[in-house]
């Protein structure tokens, strides 16, 4: 492991972290509406799996802010995309959870549990088709496992040969319900296991996501076939910001943050000479300062026109006729 | 040609043109299509572009989303449209919305075929008409093929268009003889008027147009007065100027649909034609579909579930009289 990736590790869970602090905060304030989902605790799989896969289409749930910041949107784009202003990623018109944007490959952003995990194998068979072998990346979360959407796509997957990693952020909760309560069994990768390859790693450890991720695109390029990765996860916050999240312990909770993703990669950094104290100064600093002026670029930036009501909705220039 | 023939070779010829251009459904390859409108293309393009799937309707549409985000042109064919409730989270969740909430940065050149329709005893999950959900939904586009000229060239202008279309065609209408007629500038958004008239403007389409035009020489005789009756290619967008001029000439509209009569894509269309020209009727609209019943299995009581052309008569001479035609 480089000094490089861990400092980029560092950089972008630190950022992701504050951004949606932050995020929080505005949110309490009344300038972020709607549904707002917090990673915070799980940032080592978001970072780690994004660096680890590198290029190639990535599908998220709605839980995807750090993904995005990760793949290297812009958090001024990504918070005003949160506030509704024009200026956002999605034009205002998807909100905290439709963050897309083709130049990073980054297609959502999706809000039903499961439903882009069958865009993700169509994705790959379009790359494949047409001669590209790049690696396609899914993730999703332990509720999505009980899905239909997640057996039909790991079934046609692995049935046409395609190559995607399906990442399963398993923070053992889908909102309320714990997932021994919903599954036959918590270990969730062996849902997939007769049909690709499946590990099941510590989530909380980026640099054990950035390797396995990394060895799993590998993997998919070189075979063509898909990979399941179940990362074991935890989610500081409660499901979203109108959840209460009582349904689990102080106990429970005080385990789960002991093992703080971002403290861990400081420790095993510092420990190794990857991350020095400066380092960690320099960018607790910097991340501050870009998420406040993303704050402040959301904030000032206008609502969207009303005319854009009915923009999007079909093509501009449609073809007219046909011969 | 056979119907189904029409919009084979559309789809043929598209992907002749264009490499992008790929058709995915469950027997669509190997097998030949469950109708056979696929019949011939896997042995031309290859099991690649003629992709079988597995009974998976979601995923079906799911896929052709994914595979539209990375460039192509997916063609999916689901069985019959009955079979699409399944997919209902992928065609209003995902299909007609992911352009609009990635602010227009993510196009879906996405077709669905499906057939609809009641064929003969096939029972009430295999005999259904749907247009209704899916020309509720913003973001779809919905056409409805109801001859082998609207079939063939709005076949080609669906998978053309950038917009995610719904392609409705009808199960029995697929063995059935007719040409092609060629056409220099076909809109699917424009109404056709398949026979002029000057006493009823009757709106249909699929397989009911058909139904319609032979029995409207017994109409026309008994009520002494002609019909003009108009065919729709596309009910989302409606060409609603066609039929609102057609209605303030005749001054009567019939609506002629193969769903449930409640809530059925004819209230729709009735309900726009009186915003537009509701003081020149000199008749209440009279809107003619299949009863409220779940399709049954029995032959009678099937024919009685849904208009025929004997019935599409007597209605409308009915109530012709009643309002003083």
């Amino acid at each position: 492991m480089s000094k490089s990736y861990a400092e980029q590790f560092y950089y972008l869970m630190k950022l992701g972290r504050v951004f949606e602090l932050r995020a929080k905060e505005e949110y309490m304030k009344g300038n972020i509406g709607g549904f707002l989902h917090l990673a915070i605790g799980e940032e080592a799989v978001h970072v780690g799996a994004v660096l680890g896969f590198g290029k190639g289409d990535i599908f998220v749930h709605y839980r995807e802010h750090v993904y995005a910041l990760a793949r290297g949107m812009e958090p001024k784009y990504v918070m005003a995309e949160l506030f509704g202003k024009i200026t956002g990623v999605s034009k205002g018109k998807g909100g905290s959870m439709h963050l897309y944007d083709p130049k990073f490959n980054f297609y959502g952003g999706n809000a039903i549990v499961g439903a882009h995990l069958p865009h993700a194998v169509g994705a790959a068979y379009a790359r494949k088709y047409t001669g590209d072998t790049t690696g396609v990346l899914a993730s999703f979360g332990d509720g999505a496992t009980n899905s239909g959407n997640f057996f039909e796509a790991i079934n046609m997957a692995a049935t046409w040969q395609v190559p995607v990693i399906f990442l399963c952020e398993n923070n053992y909760y889908a909102i309320g319900t714990r997932v021994d309560r919903a599954s036959p069994f918590a270990d969730l990768y062996k849902k997939a296991k007769d049909y690709m390859p499946a590990v099941q790693i510590d989530g909380m450890d980026v640099f054990e996501v950035f390797e396995t991720v990394k060895k799993a695109k590998e993997y998919v390029e070189t075979e063509g076939k898909p990979y399941f990765i179940e990362a074991l996860t935890y989610r500081y916050e409660p499901h979203s910001m109108s959840d209460t999240g009582d349904y689990r312990s102080p106990r429970e909770l005080k385990i789960a943050k002991d093992k703080d993703p971002i403290e861990n990669l400081k420790k095993k950094g510092l420990e190794k000479g990857l991350l020095t104290q400066e380092y960690i100064k320099f960018v607790d600093d910097k991340v501050q300062q870009i998420v406040e002026e993303a704050v402040e670029f959301a904030l000032n930036s206008p609502e969207p026109p009303l005319e854009e009501l009915y923009n999007d909705v079909f093509c501009e220039v449609c073809i007219d006729v046909i011969s | 040609m056979l119907y189904r023939e029409a919009l084979n070779k559309a789809m043929d010829e598209m992907m002749e043109k264009d490499p992008s251009v790929v058709i995915l459904g469950e027997d669509v390859g190997f097998y030949g299509g469950n109708y056979k409108v696929t019949e011939g293309l896997y042995a031309k393009y290859g099991r690649k572009r003629v992709i079988d799937t597995p009974i998976a309707e979601n995923s079906i549409v799911g896929t052709a989303i994914g595979m539209a985000i990375g460039g192509l042109r997916p063609i999916a064919e689901i069985m019959t449209v009955n079979f699409s409730l399944l997919a209902m989270d992928q065609i209003v969740n995902q299909l007609a919305k992911i352009r609009y909430m990635s602010g227009g940065k993510i196009v879906l050149p996405v077709v669905i075929r499906m057939p609809q329709g009641v064929a003969k005893q096939l029972a009430a999950q295999h005999s259904q008409s749907l247009e209704r959900f899916f020309a509720s939904v913003p973001g779809l586009r919905v056409f409805v093929a109801s001859d082998a000229t609207t079939a063939y060239y709005g076949l080609k202008y669906a998978i053309t268009t950038d917009d995610p279309v719904i392609f409705l065609e009808h199960t029995l209408l697929y063995p059935e003889k007719m040409e092609i007629e060629e056409e220099k500038n076909f809109s699917p958004y424009r109404a056709r008027i398949k026979k002029e008239g000057e006493g009823i403007t009757i709106v249909s389409y699929l397989k009911m147009l058909h139904d319609t035009l032979k029995v409207v020489p017994i109409i026309e005789k008994e009520l002494n007065t002609t019909c003009e009756v108009i065919d729709l290619c596309s009910i989302n967008p409606l060409d609603i100027s066609t039929i609102a001029n057609s209605v303030k000439k005749t001054k009567r509209l019939v609506v002629i649909t193969e769903e449930p009569k409640t809530g059925s894509y004819a209230n729709e269309i009735i309900n726009k034609v009186l915003e537009e020209v509701f003081y020149e009727l000199d008749a209440p609209p009279l809107k003619i579909g299949s009863e409220d019943v779940p399709t049954p299995y029995n032959r009678t009581l099937e024919l009685a579930s849904i208009p025929t052309p004997e019935k599409i008569a007597s209605l409308i001479i009915k109530w012709g009289r009643k309002h003083g035609i």
